[in-house]
């Protein structure tokens, strides 16, 4: 974990001689831009786009990546996690990416940041109006698994033809007793587009709706585009019989107490001895803080 | 009677070969209607193309609907044809892995249409399934099973069942008796006599067993190469037929 004494916020520096600033050329930003507004007129629709080679492999968030690249701007100031951690290899890295091609400040405090690109995780801080998630997805189709054709799949989007969608929660239902998605849980955005919300927990789901900060999803390696506008409904499905629940804990945070707050499970001998802890570490911090008081830091 | 389907000049083309020339035909609500003919003659093509799953070049298909409008189904918008396909129509395929999702049980299979409709009740669901596995003698203790590990007569009876749950009034069946032992068969062709009869569906049977339209037509068409003879009564066109095609299918038939 990073340690409290560290200053989490870093000032602008110049960015790295060489490089477009932010990594891609100004037409592929444009192209992507475009893609973007499509999504965010038509929200929870997938719209596609030309995903370039970025310098990492697919799969590590490369969609995240070119989104953040294309609305990033001078005077943001970036946050980067990685299911709910700044500080894990994929958030150090991305962040350290874009420290280097456009010279940008970063912040891990999730109320300071303009721009927040994100894998598997919404903040537990509530987003502000202004704010801007990026996700990174890894499968922006939720009906890939009913429908293996994307033809097919495209018509039900059109045709708003989600019935096959439910049968997989019937399944679940029957053969657990309760719908047993745990995360990537499909939602119905704006009433009318069924839509994967990239694998955040269930417990994030409620977020999403009628968020005042802008969502926009990249899919790398499938090369789509998807976005919810602040302000939009985003309903999880779910039965009228089998109500949509989040998931919840029998333990508080270990460090800061938190009851309201995603868990991370985290095994810490082999005895079976185990504690709970947020899984977002900015949040984490600045309850401890709190409770410590801003005189004292934690050694 | 207002009939329920009229067929009028239905043409099929696949390049120079017609597959379906000219066809006429009228379906009356609690009719059923066989076609038989012999392999190529074009009666899935037909049957296809009145279901909308192929285009036809000419020819006009009206259907009057549950609320007695007349819907010309060439011109009906892509939407509204698959929702009517999937709540006022069934289509019952020869091969049940065609028309059954294998990979979630049968419950699902029975409670996929209802879903489709906008049912978001699981317990209704559920009952629902329970009610029409009953109705196709299907025991209900397997509710939870996959369609895999049913038997080949009782994969077509949960097909059955899959369909029947938002109560089509139109049944498409490509020969649903094809591939099943004659014991099998003669038990669904009982079990789906009497859900026509219980049910009043009007039903277009195509097959090329003449023991399955003698149990089940009112009327048989013959189908040769694109064309459609004889629109008459099941048992004159049996036991007295004109065309020489039907004369000699009820030839070869073993036991007529």
């Amino acid at each position: 974990m990073t340690s409290l004494s560290v200053s989490p916020t870093s000032a602008p520096s110049t960015s790295e001689p060489g490089f477009n600033f932010a990594y891609l050329d100004e037409q592929t930003k444009r192209s992507i831009r475009r893609a973007i507004l499509k999504a965010v007129a038509i929200p929870g629709h997938q719209i596609p786009f030309s995903s370039r080679e970025m310098p990492m492999s697919y799969g590590w968030g490369t969609g995240g990546i070119q989104v953040t690249a294309s609305v990033i701007g001078q005077d943001d100031r970036l946050k980067v996690i990685d299911q709910g951690a700044d500080d894990t290899t994929n958030a150090v890295n991305i962040r350290r990416f874009f420290q280097k091609v456009c010279g940008v400040a970063t912040t891990e405090h999730t109320e300071e940041a303009t721009l927040i690109q994100t894998r598997h995780r919404i903040p537990e801080t509530p987003l502000q109006p202004g704010q801007v998630l990026v996700y990174q997805v890894p499968m922006p189709e939720p009906l890939y698994f009913i429908e293996p054709s994307r033809t097919e799949a495209n018509k039900m989007h059109a045709l708003e033809e989600y019935g096959p969608m439910y049968v997989k929660l019937y399944e679940d239902i029957t053969k657990f007793g309760r719908i047993a998605l745990a995360y990537d849980y499909p939602v119905m955005v704006n009433g009318r587009h069924l839509m994967n919300p990239s694998p955040i927990p269930r417990f994030d789901n409620p977020k999403m709706d009628m968020s005042p900060a802008l969502q926009l999803f990249g899919a790398g390696r499938e090369k789509r585009i998807y976005a919810i506008p602040p302000y939009t409904q985003v309903k999880s499905l779910d039965f009228e019989d089998h109500p949509f629940s989040v998931e919840n804990w029998e333990h508080p945070c270990e460090f800061c107490g938190a009851t309201d707050s995603y868990l991370d499970e985290v095994v810490i001998d082999d005895q079976g001895g185990r504690l709970w802890i947020c899984s977002d570490t900015d949040y984490c911090e600045q309850r401890q803080r709190e409770q410590l008081g801003h005189t004292q830091k934690l050694g | 009677m207002q009939p329920l389907l009229t067929v009028n000049n239905l043409s099929k083309y696949y390049g120079n070969l017609r597959a379906c020339d000219l066809i006429s035909f009228t379906l009356y609500p609690g009719q059923v209607l066989g076609i038989i003919g012999e392999s190529g003659s074009g009666k899935s093509t037909l049957l296809d193309s009145i279901a909308g799953h192929i285009p036809f070049e000419d020819g006009i298909v009206e259907y009057c609907s549950r609320d007695n409008t007349l819907l010309d189904l060439r011109t009906l918008s892509e939407p509204r044809r698959r929702k009517l396909m999937k709540t006022e129509w069934g289509y019952v395929r020869q091969n049940p892995r065609d028309g059954l999702r294998m990979t979630v049980t049968a419950g699902a299979n029975i409670g996929e249409r209802l879903l489709d409709v906008g049912e978001r009740h699981y317990g209704h669901i559920r009952t629902e399934a329970l009610q029409w596995l009953d109705e196709v003698e299907i025991p209900q203790g397997r509710i939870d099973d996959f369609p895999n590990t049913f038997s080949g007569g009782m994969q077509q009876r949960l097909q059955l069942a899959r369909i029947l749950v938002t109560r089509p009034r139109i049944v498409l069946m490509d020969e649903p008796t094809g591939g099943l032992d004659v014991s099998v068969q003669a038990k669904l062709l009982d079990l789906m006599r009497s859900l026509v009869r219980t049910l009043n569906l009007s039903v277009i049977l195509v097959t090329h067993d003449i023991g399955v339209v003698r149990l089940l037509a009112h009327r048989l068409m013959l189908m040769q190469i694109g064309q459609l003879f004889d629109a008459l009564l099941t048992d004159q066109v049996l036991d007295d037929p004109h065309h020489p095609y039907t004369q000699q299918l009820v030839n070869a038939t073993l036991i007529p």
